[in-house]
């Protein structure tokens, strides 16, 4: 007699009955640009309505078929911020081409890019059918990220855009390797620290209460971590390098199970944020916008402006296409946390910041649940450093900690982002589906009970 | 491994749970603190947009928004162009708001306490937030009558008229010369409202300052009802048959200095009486009266008709003074103070109301220019009731100075005000400020015409006319005439 086994339901019922809600969301917020910036329906809301319909069909019949026991949440919420995402940049680009008719619309090519990345999430899903064998790629991520992160210093193809030079720029078309570096970097650091925790977390010296790990384990990655924070100090990245440094100590304390890392991180965090505000005059410019912003209002334009915005805002929100979002500098892509909340409220906004903390606990409980550590690493780095970027830019729009260059994910404009974020949700739900689906059937349990047949009356 | 990731989820709730608390803190704590921050375009962009109230005359707009195809989706107008920009002033998207466009902006905007249900049902019907309207009490006639008569002086004209209803206060008409058209600075193309701004505030004549209520002038010889008015009020003369020291100098003993008559004259006597003496402006009188009256009764007399306050809310307005604070006036100073010079100054609204308390038998009532204030359902929010501001003289006094009023138009320096079977009083002005410019012509006078009455104050502080024209019974008079008779109906 077999024992009954636990089989996980798939629930890609539900998956679809939320996608459609999510896609009904993005379609009504399209029709609401419109009929507030316009009044009327778009045209283009076919256009991207019917899009977004074809894209989230696509995820969902993707899904069914190669990874038919994936969390059944994360995409309908994903879908949904990409919908919203959308109809704001095209509201804005409606917004910004009032004040200006030359200026470049955004909405179309984020469409693309959001093709594109779903593009990556179906290819990640296929080719990658079990993630345990990206452990046995860890080195390899390693140089990759490293590799991807000298890209922009390169000369030739690397571009300073807007003080930081994070970009790169190949055939007309531009690109943040940092994004896809974060990816890679989680994995170099959880196939490290699968194989190293144990080393790490006994072997070594104790010094003044804190059991300090052998130079040789930890050495490694943190010469990998050292040599990411420096290039991005020297592009002068402060978002990304508090996202690369949260997501290595934190990766060291889930390995580790040694809450002293995070005393240490936090140690170190301080020391550094204290060096960069000594040091680097343009952290000192965030730190001075952030306390007073209103000492110097034409510096601090930007900031001031967002947080007019989302005052005009106010609980209700003055309705899609409706505010004036598009008076903020980078409303579309740095501020976009602060348009939604001009245009949908403090309700939208927190609905969409419950989205955000929906699809991090959603990763914490794949790593919760994943039966191997590799995977367990992965989801709870990847997870975390979502939750980290939303803090930091959500946080930095609306006044909470300095303003820091990062994109909010799934809505801010830009294809780097858009298509990392949708990798990171098929390395998700990849994990999720070797979690939730039951373990093979051996087959040589029945032989087995045949061999037992032997009765003993 | 799972303790650790458990934490890291209570952690990431506890960085959401700040954001969300921010994200209150910040659109709810404090956002009526951000949106009244100076430069905050998107507050000015909704006032902007909003279906603004109008300002309204006799019914009729004189301010109003009007639907346009552009972002702000209405426009200011100004129908009246500049007739009524010293009442109304100017709705400006980069300059902001002047007048009653500024005084009653909540109720126009639709953002006043008062408006909270309308707003509350605007919300929930989803519709924009309209303003309520505001009602003048400008007489439209009166005021066309007083910028028409300006005008006719020429194009260089400048001046002012104040027209007010003696029995309330109630403003009827006030006029300043030059004005601008509003419409400039509500413009949209903010570029054209730059250029008319440079253009406003750089012009010497200052097109946008009301002088009907903020400038103050010499009133010359009109201050003389003032001076009477003390006389009688103190027992300085008993009636007005009384005979007062005229001649054609005033001397002060151990001062170097005689005060003249206007035209060297001697009064018609050396004794004359005060009629006599209001009649022809005798300087040498009044100044003599002065002297007798002294300084603290001559000061008490003119605060209550208004001196030294603000005579009017909802606008910008300026105080009249009769000597500056703390001072103590030698004789000759006093001398002519009592006829209207040295440090005395007024504007023409506080000359009106002077002329108006001796027609309302001593009561002075305080201007006012809102009459009512009504929602945007034309619901009534607001109807200011007509204030006493003092009782000025005795209603004995009153009626001696109004005698004298009207024998001064019919046999005296106002005759240019008669109207045929009104009773008209008035009292001329030759104001001298200094040697290189011309006189300031005044003319204060009220008429009474059964059910109607109005008091007037015209000044014109320059114009086309050669010097030795210039006189405030022939300037000014008939002025003050035209808008009398457009408010009698006359």
């Amino acid at each position: 007699m077999t024992s009954p086994v636990w089989v996980p339901r798939k629930r890609r019922g539900a998956e679809f009955f939320l996608t459609v809600l999510a896609v009904l969301i993005g379609i009504a917020a399209y029709a609401s640009v419109g009929l507030g910036v316009e009044g009327r329906i778009p045209a283009d809301t076919y256009k991207l309505g019917g899009a977004l319909i074809v894209l989230a069909v696509a995820t969902h019949l993707i899904v069914r078929r190669v990874a038919p026991y994936a969390d059944p949440v994360l995409l309908p919420l994903v879908i949904c911020l990409n919908g919203l995402g959308l109809a704001m940049i095209y509201r804005l680009d409606l917004g910004r081409q009032q004040i200006d008719p030359d200026r470049a619309a955004f909405a179309n090519s984020q469409l693309v890019w959001t093709a594109v990345g779903i593009v990556a999430f179906a290819a990640i899903l296929i080719i990658v059918r079990d993630h345990r064998r990206l452990q046995t790629l860890t080195y390899t991520f390693g140089a990759a990220a490293i590799a991807l992160l000298i890209l922009p210093l390169l000369p030739g193809i690397g571009q300073t855009i807007n003080g930081a030079r994070i970009w790169v720029v190949v055939l007309g078309f531009s690109f943040q390797p940092g994004e896809a570096a974060k990816v890679c970097l989680a994995i170099f650091f959880a196939g490290y620290l699968v194989v190293k925790r144990d080393a790490l977390a006994l072997a070594g010296r104790r010094v003044m209460g804190i059991d300090l790990p052998r130079g040789r384990d930890l050495g490694p990655i943190l010469a990998c971590w050292l040599v990411s924070v420096g290039i991005l100090v020297l592009q002068r990245d402060l978002g990304s390098s508090l996202l690369f440094f949260g997501l290595f100590v934190v990766m060291l304390y889930v390995a580790t199970e040694r809450a002293g890392w995070i005393v240490v991180g936090g140690v170190l965090f301080a020391a550094g944020a204290y060096f960069g505000y000594a040091a680097f005059g343009h952290v000192r410019v965030r730190f001075e916008a952030w306390l007073d912003p209103f000492a110097d209002p034409d510096r601090n334009g930007q900031v001031i402006n967002g947080l007019f915005g989302l005052a005009h805002g106010g609980i209700l929100g003055q309705g899609l296409g409706q505010g004036s979002p598009q008076l903020t500098p980078y409303s579309f892509s740095d501020f976009i946390a602060a348009s939604m909340g001009e245009e949908l409220g403090l309700t939208g906004l927190m609905a969409i910041l419950v989205i955000y903390a929906l699809i991090v606990e959603r990763g914490l409980r794949i790593a919760l649940t994943c039966r191997d550590a590799f995977g367990k690493l992965l989801a709870a780095g990847l997870a975390f450093s979502f939750a980290l970027q939303v803090f930091v830019v959500v946080g930095g729009v609306t006044r909470l900690i300095p303003l820091t260059g990062l994109t909010t994910p799934f809505m801010a404009q830009g294809g780097s982002s858009v298509v990392m974020n949708w990798a990171i949700i098929g390395l998700l739900l990849r994990i999720s589906d070797q979690t939730r689906r039951p373990a093979p059937e051996v087959s040589t349990f029945a032989s087995d009970e045949e061999t037992q047949v032997v009765k003993i009356s | 491994m799972n303790r650790p990731i458990r934490n890291i989820a209570v952690a990431c709730l506890a960085l959401f749970m700040l954001l969300l608390l921010n994200a209150n803190y910040v659109q709810f704590v404090q956002a009526d603190e951000l949106n009244s921050k100076n430069g905050n375009k998107r507050v000015i962009n909704e006032q902007f947009s909003r279906d603004r109230g109008s300002i309204l005359v006799d019914g009729k707009a004189v301010a109003e928004s009007v639907k346009v195809k552009d972002e702000y989706k209405y426009q200011r107008l100004y129908p009246e162009k500049d007739l009524y920009a010293p009442l109304t002033g100017y709705f400006s998207y980069i300059y902001g708001r002047s007048g009653i466009e500024s005084s009653e902006n909540d109720v126009l905007s639709g953002s006043d306490d008062r408006l909270f249900v309308n707003r509350v049902v605007d919300l929930i019907s989803n519709k924009q937030p309209k303003g309520g309207s505001v009602e003048l009490t400008i007489d439209p006639l009166a005021q066309k009558a007083a910028a028409e008569g300006l005008e006719r002086l020429g194009d260089d004209t400048k001046g002012a008229v104040a027209a007010i209803d003696p029995r309330t206060g109630a403003v009827l008409a006030m006029v300043s010369q030059p004005s601008y058209n509003p419409n400039r600075l509500a413009s949209h193309d903010f570029d054209e409202v730059q250029k008319a701004w440079k253009e406003l505030t750089t012009d010497p004549d200052k097109p946008m300052d009301n002088r009907a209520a903020q400038q103050i002038l010499p009133p010359g010889s009109t201050f003389k009802l003032i001076t009477a008015a003390a006389a009688l009020e103190n027992g300085v003369v008993t009636d007005i048959d009384d005979k007062v020291k005229a001649g054609t100098t005033l001397k002060f003993p151990g001062y170097g200095y005689t005060l003249p008559n206007e035209n060297g004259g001697n009064c018609g006597g050396n004794t004359i009486t005060l009629e006599r003496a209001m009649n022809v402006s005798c300087n040498v009188a009044f100044g003599g009266l002065a002297l007798k009256i002294g300084q603290d009764k001559l000061a008490e007399q003119a605060a209550k008709f208004g001196f030294g306050t603000d005579p009017i809310d909802k606008l910008p307005a300026s105080a009249s003074r009769f000597t500056a604070p703390d001072t103590k006036l030698e004789p000759p100073q006093l001398g002519q103070s009592g006829i209207g010079q040295y440090d005395v100054a007024a504007t023409p609204l506080q000359m009106a109301m002077v002329a108006a308390g001796i027609a309302n038998d001593g009561d002075v009532m305080k201007p006012y220019v809102v009459d009512t204030v009504r929602a945007p359902n034309l619901r009534v929010l607001d109807k200011p009731e007509p204030k006493l501001l003092s009782e000025a003289v005795s209603s004995t006094t009153a009626r001696k100075l109004r005698d004298m009023m009207v024998s001064t138009v019919t046999s005296g320096t106002a005759t240019s005000a008669q109207i045929p079977g009104v009773e008209v009083g008035a009292k001329t002005g030759t104001a001298q400020s200094t040697k290189d410019r011309p006189p300031y012509a005044w003319f204060v006078s009220y008429a009474k015409d059964g059910d109607n009455e109005v008091a007037v104050a015209v000044l014109v502080e320059s114009s086309d006319t050669a010097r030795s024209e210039i006189a405030g019974g022939r300037l000014a008079g008939p002025i003050a005439k035209s808008v009398m008779e457009a408010v009698i109906g006359k």
